[in-house]
């Protein structure tokens, strides 16, 4: 038996996780009548991708043949691995949502008859009115207070664990449902808003059983200033990018060569002179102020300056792989497990390709409502008390106290080899057999570590389940990579160029020591002819 | 990364430690002080949520680098990020309500000079 924790709480429905899916899971349970307790490693509100920059959401008028069209054309581009209902749910439902967030007083700006445009949301103020309406709906929340491990039975998961990083307490949270919103992982990367994003949730999940999906997909990475931790693409459309002896090597949308092929070669350097009037840099600058600011404290004129790009590696968040959804209410393989998010794979609506923005952004809103819903019923119909359950704490990597050997586990160490596998592209975005296998071998070879202890001090605690859960994560990437020997989507490898049209299927990893693969089929699998398989 | 504490504004609230994703700060002794600067994402959401704008993160992601508080008053950084929010008591309008991303393609589309 684990030893009491400081604070104890028995609830129906603990969310971990406290961006954009993990608030809206919260709202919907609690909506619903279900006790909610939401637990987030650092703020609703400040916490997680979304909230210190914005986010573009995917709505398209409810005009049948608009809808059809985007959801064939996604279909397409994603490889025939999404799933056309998905898309429609998440299009049907996504606007019900922002009209609340309307009502809650976000102002959405106008078009010329007065209709407000839903297209944008800007994070701060964004998560701001979440955590207000998060809490006005009865949610309790622990803030800084990240979970390092599941509880579960013979029934499946019950509930979490973890500490208060301000104060050191532990907490214990029993529930008959877990929605798991603690988004995907970018491996400290330094993006904004990212560093929170670590993979423990997805380690937590495989723990106890749960599959996860579409892993190889994660050779995502986003431009930003060299020297900064603004990822914003967009702006690029009206750059011109030099070579560092200043020829024109891209303007616009027109990119001579691969961003990623340049910075291979040398530095890279854009300037967003193509805004030729100060109307249009007034625009711009209104778009992405988030983009401009620390420019602009560096000194840069970033319409007039030439300044230095790199690319932050953006791993599963703006990759598409996580938990395994195996129902409509966004429930995982293993029974009171719901994930939703970046969390969960986002295969269904975007397939093989990124879900970066308007993808991501809706189904983060729509999947947290799906899973606060079917959490809430399913905990709301479980007989019996929680308090009563014999539940144990799942976790078993990167969490030993106090371990025989005495080797205390060397975390900062185990962060940056785990960062020197899959930051590089010349391993991860030109991936190859055996560049990645040598990889992945290495990767294997850091499990050992995670058994070392780690020390008493709260943080490091948090830090260690933390390189666990990169750990683990990076493999399963590697290891789904291997497995898909074509290239399809954001996957690719240097051995197969073409997409193989007999491997329009899923890819599901689970386990930590030892990882089991099998192939999920898709529904769509056979509207992929053999005519488009040679062109995608 | 995070930068300065300005002592002669902070009035020791601690909404900057409550608020911060990645932990960086600590108070100690009544003190409010920048404990684990490496941690930083430079996500700017402290000088956000400080009252008094005694805050200033740096642009640069991966290293540190001096500053002078008497150098950023002047240049008008302090508070700069929340007044462009429109966070700051008596600000007439937020940066939300500003936003012209949902134009962004359209204007593109419009403005953009057409290669020559
Ligand atoms: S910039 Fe972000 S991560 Fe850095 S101290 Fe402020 S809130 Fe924390
Ligand atoms: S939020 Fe501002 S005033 Fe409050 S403790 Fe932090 S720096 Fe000081």
């Amino acid at each position: 038996m684990a030893p009491k924790a400081d604070i104890q709480l028995t609830t129906d429905v603990l969310v971990l996780g406290g961006g954009p899916a993990g608030a809206w899971a919260a709202w919907r349970a609690a909506s619903k009548g279900a006790r909610v307790v939401l637990a987030d490693k650092g703020f609703l509100g400040s916490s997680g991708a979304t909230a210190p920059g914005g986010t573009t959401l995917l709505v398209i008028p409810p005009v049948v043949e608009l809808r059809e069209d985007a959801v064939q054309s996604r279909l397409k581009a994603g490889g025939y691995l999404s799933e056309n209902a998905w898309i429609h749910r998440v299009l049907d439902e996504v606007e019900t949502y922002l009209e609340k967030v309307g009502e809650w007083g976000y102002p959405f700006p106008k078009d010329h008859n007065g209709n407000p445009l839903r297209t944008h949301l800007h994070g701060p103020e964004y998560m701001k009115l979440m955590r207000r309406a998060v809490r006005q709906a009865g949610v309790r929340l622990l803030d800084q207070s990240p979970a390092l491990e599941l509880l579960r039975d013979a029934n499946g998961v019950g509930g979490a664990r973890g500490v208060n990083r301000l104060t050191g307490q532990e907490w214990e949270v029993r529930s008959n449902a877990v929605v798991l919103a603690t988004g995907g992982c970018a491996f400290l990367s330094n993006g904004l808003g990212c560093n929170v994003l670590t993979g423990e949730g997805l380690l937590m999940a495989a723990e106890t059983g749960a599959e996860l999906s579409g892993m190889e997909f994660s050779r995502q990475y986003a431009p930003s200033s060299a020297f900064g931790s603004v990822t914003r693409g967009r702006m690029l459309a009206w750059s011109t990018l030099y070579d560092q002896e200043g020829r024109v090597i891209g303007r616009g949308d027109r990119a001579f060569g691969s961003l990623q092929q340049h910075l291979l070669n040398g530095p890279v350097y854009a300037s967003i002179n193509l805004a030729d009037t100060e109307e249009k840099r007034r625009f711009l600058r209104h778009a992405h102020p988030i983009f401009f600011m620390p420019l602009e404290r560096a000194g840069i004129d970033p319409f007039r300056d030439k300044f230095p790009l790199t690319l932050r590696y953006e791993g599963t968040m703006r990759g598409t792989g996580g938990l395994r959804l195996t129902g409509n209410d966004c429930r995982t393989s293993v029974p009171g497990l719901y994930a939703a998010g970046d969390a969960a794979s986002r295969e269904k609506v975007t397939g093989a390709i990124s879900g970066g923005g308007a993808y991501n952004a809706s189904w983060a809103i729509c999947s947290g409502n799906w899973a606060g819903e079917g959490a809430a019923e399913y905990a709301l119909s479980q007989a019996g008390d929680t308090g009563k359950r014999n539940l144990m704490p799942a976790g078993r990597y990167g969490l030993v106290q106090h371990s025989d050997a005495g080797r205390l586990m060397d975390v900062p160490q185990i962060i940056s080899a785990v960062q020197s596998e899959v930051f590089p592209l010349s391993i991860n975005f030109f991936r190859s057999e055996p560049v990645i296998r040598a990889s992945l071998d290495r990767l294997h070879g850091l499990v050992p570590f995670l058994h070392d202890s780690v020390s008493d001090d709260h943080r490091h605690r948090v830090r260690a389940r933390e390189a666990a859960g990169m750990v683990a994560t990076a493999r399963w990437m590697y290891s789904a990579a291997l497995a898909r020997k074509e290239s399809r989507g954001l996957h690719a490898l240097a051995e197969y160029p073409r997409l193989d049209p007999r491997q329009t299927h899923r890819i599901l990893v689970s386990g930590v020591d030892r990882i089991h693969i099998r192939a999920e089929k898709v529904p769509h699998s056979s509207e992929l002819t053999p005519e488009e398989g040679m062109v995608l | 990364m995070i930068e300065l504490v300005s002592r002669e504004r902070c009035i020791g609230c601690s909404i900057c430690v409550k608020v911060c994703p990645t932990n960086v700060f600590d108070m100690e002794d009544g003190q409010l002080v920048i404990a684990r600067q490496e941690d930083c994402q430079t996500c700017f959401m402290c000088e956000a949520y400080c009252p008094v704008d005694a805050l200033y993160v740096a642009p640069y992601a991966d290293r540190s680098v001096e500053v002078s508080e008497q150098a950023l008053l002047h240049q008008g950084w302090l508070g700069s990020w929340r007044a462009e929010m429109g966070w700051t008591p008596g600000s007439e309008t937020t940066m939300a309500a500003r936003d012209t991303t949902p134009f962004f393609e359209q204007f593109t589309k419009t403005h953009r000079p057409k290669e020559s």
